[in-house]
């Protein structure tokens, strides 16, 4: 219900959807994982970073940040989380192994883009 | 026992083996560890019965479970569906509770893609299905391999992908955990769900090799 459904039927009732209660992704959307190096507990591994990916899936509901949890704040924030598909080729040019081979993983929007 | 008797009885294997339990000095974490422990229960924020409580939750988790449930969805078409349509809620209709509340997708294996699990960052296992990872998925050497060089990590298990099957690595990062779902092997059409459940061994669900019909869990 939290992708492109919600705004649907929201829409049919009237309903206006507060900012970042929809995910800013879909399934097939493309997106880079952001190419940033902040200080600590970030759950993005590094070999993935800058690398360009396809959302597979939007993971439902909204996850609590616990890169943000880890800091002590316990904002109790929540973020929207996706599945993100990354062909192996993408992420190592000199993959030894067939071009169709790929990783899946789970990353918070804060750390995609839209390409 | 004299040194040597056990040297004479087991030929080659001659090297000294500490007691279990009476090993070398604690390392700095094991006594952070239990430094951390001792302060909470002297300060009254945890019970000592909280713990061994935990244990138990733990000890109650084993591979047999992931095995009951690969092998219900092996026979039961409707409860596979549910399974990869959410796993953490078709494993609670089993009664296996996400008692670390992390959610599971469950990967399924098929003639097109063979998935493989790891966790790159530490060591996210899904825990509530299959108990505590083994010792080498916590490795560093398995650990950045799974997703460098796959399919060599697997032939060193003897799986062997053909180019034709795409190998599919999920690197688990936070609150998704996985589930291999192995193909049920040939020749066992007419064994019953316990019988399939025996086939099913922990590696298999980790996707490190497929469930043979003739080798079951020890």
């Amino acid at each position: 219900m939290w992708g492109k459904d919600l705004r649907v039927i929201a829409d049919k009732a009237g309903v206006v959807l507060a900012l970042g209660e929809e995910p800013t992704f879909h399934e097939g959307d493309k997106v880079r994982v952001l190419n940033r190096s902040p200080i600590g507990h970030y759950r993005v591994p590094r070999y993935l970073r800058g690398k360009e990916a396809l959302i597979e899936s939007v993971i439902e509901p909204r996850a609590l940040d616990n890169e943000e949890e880890a800091y002590g704040r316990n904002a109790g924030s929540k973020r929207h989380y996706y599945r993100i598909a990354v062909p192996m080729t993408e992420i190592w040019p000199n993959y030894a192994g067939s071009k169709n081979d790929g990783l899946r993983i789970e990353v918070f929007e804060s750390w995609l883009e839209r390409r | 026992m004299e040194p040597h008797d056990h040297e004479s009885t087991h030929g080659a294997h001659d090297h000294p083996h500490a007691e279990p339990g009476a090993s070398e000095r604690p390392g700095y974490y094991d006594m952070m560890e239990t430094a951390l422990r001792e302060l909470l229960i002297e300060r009254k924020l945890v019970d000592p019965a909280e713990f061994r409580r935990q244990i138990e939750v733990l000890d109650s988790r084993t591979p047999a479970l992931g095995a009951k449930v690969v092998a219900r969805a092996w026979v039961d078409p409707a409860f596979r569906e549910r399974l990869l349509a959410n796993g953490r809620a078709a494993c609670e209709e089993c009664g296996i509770s996400s008692y670390d509340e992390t959610e599971l997708i469950v990967l399924e294996n098929t003639d097109k893609v063979h998935n493989l699990i790891v966790c790159t960052l530490c060591s996210c296992y899904p825990r509530p299905v299959l108990g505590l990872p083994p010792d080498w998925y916590k490795l560093k050497a398995y650990r950045s391999r799974a997703v460098i060089e796959p399919r060599t990590l697997l032939a060193e298990f003897g799986t062997v992908i053909p180019d034709s099957v795409e190998v599919r690595v999920s690197d688990s990062t936070a609150l998704v955990r996985y589930l291999v779902l192995p193909k049920r092997p040939e020749g066992t059409e007419h064994f019953t769900e316990e019988e399939l459940a025996s086939l099913v061994t922990r590696d298999a669900m980790i996707g490190v090799i497929p469930v043979t019909a003739n080798q079951g869990s020890t």
